[in-house]
């Protein structure tokens, strides 16, 4: 749900980064804050266990700049990818503008992705949203790794509606941008569909 | 949508702001933030200008999240109010309207009764406040959103870096 501030000509939107424990949903948003000018960024907030993996969520504020007066704000949070925090999952979907769904390409992943998306499209529907009318990517992460599986492949299991969807490896920042614009452009969008 | 947007205007912006800076000065505290349950921020009051507001809206928003679900869990309907004591500041949190939430943060120069209490008060302000804010932007005419005339371009543009 965005929200559009009138009064300080703002307009604030929510991306959720979501997909399998270890895919790179952290990685992802650590590589857009380090590359981002310091006027355009806030602080990056980890809520992460002792060894690193996330427990509730990753936020990042970007400020992407202005568009006919408005300025616009995306609120970027990753989900903790790991089975057993699907309570935490649930909460941080709620009032979601965009999904980034990153998948793992290593073959051995190719079950966990599955079962994220699967996951991903009930906890939505949970809280009234339906996948496939929601400003939607997928990004297909860890290119980089001998083991990945072809795009093709890949495409056919996670991507049957042909949604946008980038390569990327996101250690090296390899597609990460490009993913962001891709649904950032999307919500802006689905914002101007909305008001007409 | 299924959620429709939050929609702030100036008319209602200033009516918040009213009632969060009688609140601070009634109860005598730190800072008020009013913030939507998505984490953004909608107004604050008092408060140094070093303090990191956005990210203070994106955690309080995860902790009221975080403790409807545990009411959830335990079939409670909702916990309206939380309140967290620390050495010199303290946090106290109130669910208004069942979409917002009004944060004071407040040190010794007062105490948590009094928060409470003033607290209570400016709750039912700020519901009138919202749930007028709600049949306005649900009445609103779509010709008055700037949203409509967005261009492609104006959306290229914000990538042009």
């Amino acid at each position: 749900m965005s929200f559009i501030n009138y009064s300080a000509r703002e307009i604030n939107c929510k991306l959720v980064y979501y997909g399998p424990g270890l895919c790179g949903k952290t990685t992802n948003l650590q590589f857009i804050y380090t590359k981002t000018k310091e006027d355009a960024k806030g602080k990056m907030i980890s809520l992460a266990t002792e060894t690193e993996r996330t427990l509730f969520f990753d936020f990042l504020p970007l400020n992407l700049g202005s568009i006919r007066g408005f300025k616009t704000r995306f609120h970027l949070y990753t989900v903790p990818g790991q089975v057993f925090y699907d309570a935490s999952r649930k909460l941080i979907l709620k009032g979601v503008d965009g999904v980034c769904f990153v998948a793992d390409s290593q073959e051995e992943r190719m079950e966990a992705n599955i079962e994220s998306l699967d996951n991903l499209r009930y906890n939505l529907e949970e809280q009234g949203y339906n996948l496939d009318e929601l400003p939607y990517v997928i990004q297909y992460n860890k290119r980089d790794l001998p083991n990945a599986m072809p795009i093709p492949e890949l495409s056919e299991m996670l991507n049957p509606n042909r949604v946008p969807e980038y390569e990327a490896a996101a250690v090296d920042g390899t597609g990460v941008f490009e993913t962001l614009k891709a649904l950032a452009k999307q919500v802006l969008n689905e914002l101007r569909k909305g008001s007409t | 949508m299924m959620n429709p947007q939050m929609v702030m205007y100036e008319e209602e912006l200033a009516q918040i702001q009213a009632i969060t800076d009688k609140l601070l000065r009634d109860s005598r505290s730190q800072t008020i933030l009013v913030v939507d349950k998505n984490g953004q921020m909608i107004v604050t009051s008092g408060g140094s200008t070093d303090l990191d507001t956005t990210s203070l809206s994106s955690l309080v928003a995860g902790n009221v999240a975080a403790t409807g679900g545990i009411a959830q869990v335990i079939r409670e309907d909702e916990f309206t109010g939380q309140f967290h004591e620390g050495k010199d500041i303290s946090v106290h949190m109130t669910l208004v309207a069942r979409r917002i939430i009004l944060v004071v943060l407040f040190g010794k120069e007062t105490t948590h009764g009094l928060v409470r209490l003033r607290v209570r008060k400016a709750i039912g302000d700020l519901t009138a406040v919202f749930e007028a804010l709600e049949r306005k932007a649900a009445t609103q005419s779509p010709q008055q959103n700037v949203f409509a005339e967005i261009t492609d371009d104006d959306i290229d543009n914000l990538f042009n870096d």
